[in-house]
């Protein structure tokens, strides 16, 4: 076990959506795409498979037509506290962060996709050819998240730029970083406000609260990857 | 006793013909296989220039050709040191004009397939990362190890008992000189030298064997270590070894075949040593058919959604046909063929070889790309299909695979002539003593009064 579960880490930071709120607008995946410096990938790539997102709407479609609904929730890195990527990366590339944040180092990564093969979720993506953007987004990505390369993985990391800057913040204010001070940016543009954010470890925050409502659970739960990402839902189908 | 001079060569002259008698014929061959490879390296080199993206992975299919062509090449490697070590270790004196063979599909594959994790690296140029910031908990550093020390065994293992013949080719005078006088190191074939050399052979072939089982295990520790349905298994290591042992016989029936007719080596190589490879061979598709038959139904039996959507995915989906050709290539042709006497014959051994190597390799593609077709959770299905690159770098490895065994043949004897010559000299008497020894000793006879009671008339 590692130290997010046994307590050692003072925080750990998690999300959790509410799927009776989310209309599946798809604001997160735009905002995400925009703030991460996501490119753009050409309809033909993406019709085989090699479509960039770091968060996605994803679509659960029911087999028994008895049930016969389809429901969409907002599919990103989960954080694990026990992550199956984190364990068979050869190099070091992918790691857990000391906030439970799932990091992962453009430099060092070796495109080996072990991480992707052994991700129960498939939310890692890949750079199959050389990143590109539009001109009027290339001009202005943002300078705080690296432009990453052809060759190498890339994931969400619950915008953690924000935490760094947060933390800057923080220290010259002569304070620790607060809960407030820090939003991925689904979370932030979420219109439904379904994004909540927050420390899993302080139980008063918004998202350890939702975290023990009879609504919460988790996806593939039975993995036993601990996610910081918990869902909420009050049907009888989860997610 | 120097046995590379006391020895009439004349016997076993045919078996320097692959050395010494070279026409046309050998480079118009390697032109061909060169210029695939040469086509392979030209897709390569576009690889590492526009990214992975030229070959036909994608999302959710992270691993294809490559992966499933390393399992398949480093698979086959085993069929070389394993079984010859095997077969001189149980002392089988058939083994004799077998072995060199197998060593050197090791050797060779070995490279080939080692290479192929690099291919598939989206950052080759970063792959001393491995050296430098290695994980010793991920699997592929496992492989790193457990492959590398392969190589280093096996390599040596192949050269050990090479060095007489290198010696005898030497004192042939075949060129080029300078080659054989440095690697045969000064070998006279002195009783001290040939005592060093079977010590040698005799720690290595105990050493090597070990070491091929944990190779494949270690590759199929990379699927099983993971949480994927259908790869998570802890049969998967035997299941990968056994596979491995099989396919590798396969793959040198069918090289044996092929030199065989090419250097006519038809004195050497007789029906008696295909019968009893090909029964090794039989043997070993029915304990691959009883554990692919454990794997399945224990999948079957316990109906975890995720693990019955890939393994129906493999039964009747888009994976039928693969893998009903693959029960069909792996299990039933050869026990249809290689069960009885009358069909053991050496074509129907070298279809059955080939099928074998078809259906090796396809399951190797069952095992690599289903599980990652349908992952977990709900994730838009994209079938994988290779790209041009994938199949010309795998006509590239297919290539240089024959092309090593040409080189090598071009260099060094493809049997080894003082194994041969030993055997000639000495396996009969070895073995009759051997025998004579297992038989039970004489009784404690009564009629025979010097043994048995003293006051006896």
């Amino acid at each position: 076990m590692n130290d997010i579960q046994d307590g050692l880490a003072e925080r750990r930071w998690g999300m959790v959506i509410d799927l009776d709120r989310c209309t599946g607008c798809g604001a997160c995946v735009a905002a995400c795409k925009v703030e991460n410096n996501i490119p753009e990938v050409d309809p033909s790539e993406a019709k085989i498979g090699r479509v960039m997102h770091w968060i996605r709407i994803a679509k659960h479609e029911e087999k028994d037509p008895k049930h016969g609904d389809i429901r969409t929730y907002p599919a990103l890195c989960y954080h694990c506290g026990n992550a199956p990527c984190t364990m068979v990366c050869p190099v070091h590339a992918t790691y857990i962060g000391i906030d439970g944040i799932v990091g992962q180092t453009y430099s060092r990564c070796i495109g080996c996709r072990y991480c992707m093969a052994a991700c129960p979720y498939t939310v890692k993506v890949f750079n199959w050819f050389e990143p590109k953007w539009s001109p009027e987004l290339r001009d202005h990505t943002n300078p705080d998240v690296s432009l990453r390369y052809a060759g190498v993985v890339e994931k969400c990391t619950f915008c953690s730029h924000r935490l760094l800057a947060a933390r800057d913040d923080a220290a010259c204010a002569g304070r620790d970083v607060q809960e407030q001070d820090y939003q991925p940016a689904c979370a932030e543009v979420c219109p439904a406000q379904a994004i909540a954010f927050g420390d899993l470890k302080d139980s008063d925050s918004t998202v350890a609260r939702s975290a023990r409502s009879p609504r919460a659970h988790y996806l593939l739960e039975e993995l036993g990857t601990h996610p910081a990402v918990i869902y909420l839902n009050e049907r009888e189908h989860r997610v | 006793m120097s046995d590379t001079l006391m020895t009439p060569q004349d016997i076993d002259a045919d078996l320097y013909r692959s050395v010494e008698q070279n026409g046309p014929g050998f480079y118009y061959v390697a032109a061909g296989f060169i210029a695939i490879i040469v086509f392979g390296l030209y897709r390569y080199y576009l690889q590492v220039k526009y990214g992975l993206g030229v070959t036909g992975m994608n999302q959710p299919v992270t691993w294809g050709f490559y992966i499933i062509n390393f399992v398949f090449f480093i698979g086959i490697s085993h069929a070389g040191t394993l079984i010859s070590a095997i077969l001189r270790l149980t002392q089988a004196e058939w083994r004799r004009p077998i072995t060199r063979m197998a060593e050197v599909i090791t050797a060779i594959v070995l490279v080939i397939g080692g290479l192929h994790p690099i291919l598939d690296l989206g950052r080759p140029e970063r792959m001393f990362n491995l050296l430098k910031w290695g994980r010793l908990q991920s699997p592929l550093l496992w492989d790193v190890v457990s492959i590398t020390a392969y190589f280093a065994a096996s390599t040596v293992y192949l050269y050990l008992p090479l060095i007489p013949d290198i010696a005898r080719l030497r004192d042939r005078g075949t060129r080029p000189q300078w080659l054989y006088k440095l690697i045969s190191w000064n070998y006279q074939g002195t009783p001290r030298q040939q005592e060093v050399l079977h010590k040698a052979m005799n720690v290595l072939m105990i050493v090597v064997i070990p070491v091929a089982v944990s190779v494949h295990t270690v590759i199929s520790y990379i699927f099983a270590m993971t949480l994927e349905a259908g790869w998570h298994s802890t049969i998967f290591g035997p299941y990968f070894v056994a596979g491995a042992i099989f396919s590798g016989i396969a793959a040198l029936m069918v090289v044996m075949i092929v030199f065989r007719r090419v250097y006519h080596l038809e004195r050497y190589l007789k029906q008696i040593h295909f019968s009893n490879l090909s029964r090794l061979m039989l043997v070993m598709a029915i304990f691959w058919f009883y554990l692919t038959f454990s794997e399945y139904l224990t999948g079957f039996f316990g109906s975890e959604p995720a693990e019955l959507d890939v393994m129906m995915f493999k039964l009747t989906g888009p994976y039928a046909v693969p893998f009903w050709l693959m029960i069909f290539f792996n299990f039933v042709l050869p026990v249809a063929l290689l069960s009885r006497e009358r069909t053991r014959t050496i074509p129907v051994i070298l279809i059955v070889s080939i099928g074998i190597c078809i259906g090796m390799w396809i399951e190797r593609l069952i095992i690599v790309v289903p599980s990652l077709t349908i992952p977990y959770v709900d994730y838009p299905y994209h079938p994988y299909w290779p790209s041009l690159t994938e199949i010309s770098l795998f006509a590239a490895a297919l290539s240089a695979f024959c092309l090593g065994f040409m080189i090598f043949a071009r260099f060094f004897p493809l049997i080894s002539v003082w194994e041969i010559e030993e055997g000639r000299r000495n396996a009969v008497r070895e073995t009759s003593e051997r025998i004579a020894s297992y038989l039970p000793d004489p009784p404690p006879s009564d009629d025979l009064s010097e043994f048995s009671s003293p006051g006896g008339v």
